[in-house]
């Protein structure tokens, strides 16, 4: 009987062969190469802006742009404060992305259990039939919106601007997918408890879904504060405006005055920001559901 | 406290499955009822069925002579324990306790009354203001039993509440389960596929196949009578060897064993000989007897578990229609375990006689696998 020998175990093992498999040590990642370009690329548009927002009108009009200007005119901000109701902006925005926030959160929610729990005749219908109303651009339905919300007689009030947005399709999938996620028997347990469905899904599921409801109102305060399409069509008023809406009036017809224009755009996204940098801690968090051994 | 039962409860799955076929089985009052069975015999689904999480497709479940068939779980006064436990993740234990209470709109006082009594009588109190995230496993099923009984419901269904516990202290939840019961004298439906479990805990078994009642009895007429063979085979541990067999004139010979069976009507017949029911044969023993030949040997102190082969032909347990007792051809050798005395000093390769003991031999029908009784 043969005995069984290894594949080239005849040849001396050649050290000088074997590729080295040493790493190089660069100070930094192969991918920074392409990171930083395409950061510093997402970057300007903002840097250049807070830079406008400091000029003089003489040399934000320039071209090719000052991006060092000679003197900083933080006046800029008064001035764009004074000459616009920036007030009423801020309030009105305030409240369009707040009610449209706690709209979504709330109808989003309940229509979301439905489908994730609730078995009805024509559920999943109904249900793929609102998702396919996401692939449907908002201008096709401007003008039915448009008729609807004037025959509610809401044209040119902040009550026009919220109504539409109250509930929105987006939530509904986001909420229902993350509660298809939660384990049944958390549910089965409280209703075995006597709980009723709607106990259920105000004591159970949304204090075990803080995460995604955290992201939905990011998502729609972001997406409210910076509409500017149908503020456009339906408010005429400046009292009743939006920031954005608002801010276009900085644009005339013959000149626009570009660093007011950019010191009131900062303005708007401080309170974006503030929202973000508060929610992000929900945003990271996530819940451990230790109460169920997986 | 109350009575529960099944009438003909009959539950198919949306996407065909029979989960139960025709169950009828009455559970009086104060009875620790123990639904067993191999995994996915339908045992679950049925105590799911008396919770209100299913409902039954035929049939009637009644709990305290009301019928519940069509009422949702919060009408039907029940408290259930889950195998995972299902403890709400972002409550204290005390809220856990409380949740079922409060949802009932029991007054506030009341409510910490039962649950600070619960609390004490489990042993929780250290615990109350602790998330589940901070509990051993063996203080969650604690708390989720406490949960489920600080409601003082008419009955406590537990799904293999057990299973997710390491050995050691599922003995000891066995005994406090044990305990509770005997304290609180509360109707329990208790699931489970583990039969040491069934044996120890339950005042009568019901044993579940294939979504079919096979027997209801005390575990010790079970184990003692057991209606099937698949009933013989499951409860008892190591299981009963089932060797083929053919009857004549008052006597069934397996292999070279000879044993006399009045009772057995002549033809083909399947014997069960339980592991403790045989012993070494002594020199002059008259008993009926065989060739063992030992392969291995699991020493287990007090006693020794030997396995190995005897000349014959061995029976499957899983009769049923489609499967009789005899299918395929079987080896000439029939694989057997035998439970002895742990001081006898046994080497796997030795062959020994072994002696069968009087009246433990259970004859089965070879078609049918029903026991033939003397």
């Amino acid at each position: 009987m043969a005995t069984p020998t290894l594949i080239g175990a005849d040849r001396p093992l050649d050290f000088e062969a074997l590729p080295d498999k040493r790493p190089r040590h660069w100070p930094f990642s192969p991918w920074h190469l392409f990171l930083i370009p395409l950061s510093a690329a997402m970057l300007l548009p903002l840097v250049w802006s807070v830079i406008t927002s400091l000029e003089t009108s003489a040399d934000a009009q320039r071209f090719p742009p000052v991006l060092l200007p000679s003197s900083l005119h933080f006046e800029n901000y008064v001035h764009a404060w004074n000459s616009l109701p920036f007030g009423h902006f801020f309030l009105n925005s305030f409240l369009y992305a707040a009610a449209t926030v706690a709209g979504n959160l709330l109808f989003c929610s309940l229509a979301a259990y439905a489908f994730a729990r609730l078995r009805f005749f024509g559920s999943n219908l109904v249900f793929v039939l609102l998702l396919v109303t996401l692939m449907v651009p908002f201008q096709v339905v401007i003008i039915p919106t448009f008729l609807i919300v004037r025959k509610l007689g809401l044209i040119d009030s902040v009550g026009g601007l919220i109504v539409p947005n109250l509930c929105g399709v987006f939530g509904i999938f986001l909420l229902r997918q993350f509660f298809l996620s939660l384990p049944v028997q958390l549910e089965e347990a409280a209703r075995i408890d006597g709980a009723s469905r709607l106990a259920i899904l105000f004591k159970i599921v949304l204090p075990l879904s803080a995460p995604v409801l955290a992201t939905l109102a990011i998502i729609q305060f972001m997406w409210s504060w910076n509409d500017f399409l149908w503020p456009l069509i339906i408010i005429t008023t400046p009292q009743h405006a939006p920031l954005q809406l608002g801010l276009s009036m900085f644009q005339g017809s013959h000149v626009t005055q570009w660093n007011l224009l950019m010191a009131g755009t900062v303005m708007s996204q401080i309170p974006m920001l503030a929202v973000f940098l508060f929610a992000q801690r929900w945003f990271i968090q996530s819940i451990a559901y230790t109460g169920i051994k997986q | 406290m109350a009575d529960v039962s099944f009438q003909d409860v009959t539950k198919q799955f949306a996407e065909g499955t029979l989960a139960v076929k025709g169950l009828s089985l009455a559970i009086p009052d104060g009875e620790f009822m123990i639904l067993v069975g191999p995994s996915g015999c339908g045992k679950t689904t049925a105590l799911r069925l008396v919770a209100g999480l299913e409902t039954a497709t035929s049939g009637t479940i009644t709990i305290a002579g009301r019928a519940v068939t069509h009422l949702s779980p919060r009408d039907r006064d029940i408290a259930m324990v889950f195998q995972n436990y299902a403890l709400y993740p972002h409550m204290s234990v005390q809220r856990n306790l409380a949740f079922g209470l409060r949802q009932r709109h029991v007054p506030r006082d009341e409510v910490e009354r039962r649950v600070a009594a619960m609390s004490a009588m489990l042993g929780l109190d250290e615990l109350l203001r602790r998330r589940p995230a901070q509990l051993s496993g063996g203080q969650r099923q604690r708390v989720a039993m406490g949960r489920a009984l600080v409601r003082e419901p008419k009955a406590f269904l537990l799904d293999e509440p057990l299973s997710n516990l390491d050995a050691k202290l599922r003995v000891q939840m066995r005994a406090e389960l044990k305990r509770i019961h005997q304290r609180l004298n509360i109707t329990t439906i208790y699931v489970t596929h583990d039969q040491v479990e069934a044996m120890t805990l339950g005042d009568r078994l019901a044993v579940i196949s294939g979504g079919e009642l096979q027997q209801v009895g005390t575990p010790q007429d079970v184990y003692e009578h057991p209606a099937n063979v698949f009933v013989a085979h499951f409860i008892g541990s190591p299981p009963m060897n089932l060797l083929r067999a053919t009857a004549s004139a008052g006597r069934a010979q397996a292999g070279d064993l000879s044993v006399e069976l009045a009772h057995v009507p002549d033809g083909p017949c399947v014997l069960g000989i339980r592991p403790e029911s045989l012993s070494l044969m002594a020199p002059d023993d008259p008993r009926p007897s065989l060739d063992f030949d030992i392969e291995v040997v699991e020493p287990l102190g007090g006693e020794l578990l030997a396995h190995g082969f005897v000349n014959g032909r061995l029976a499957s347990p899983d009769a049923s229609e489609e499967t009789p007792l005899f299918t395929g051809d079987s080896e000439s050798r029939a694989e057997v375990t035998v439970k002895l005395d742990g001081r006898l000093r046994l080497k796997a390769g030795e062959r020994v006689r072994l002696a069968v003991h009087a009246g433990e031999v259970y004859a089965f029908d070879a078609a049918s696998g029903a026991a033939l009784i003397g």
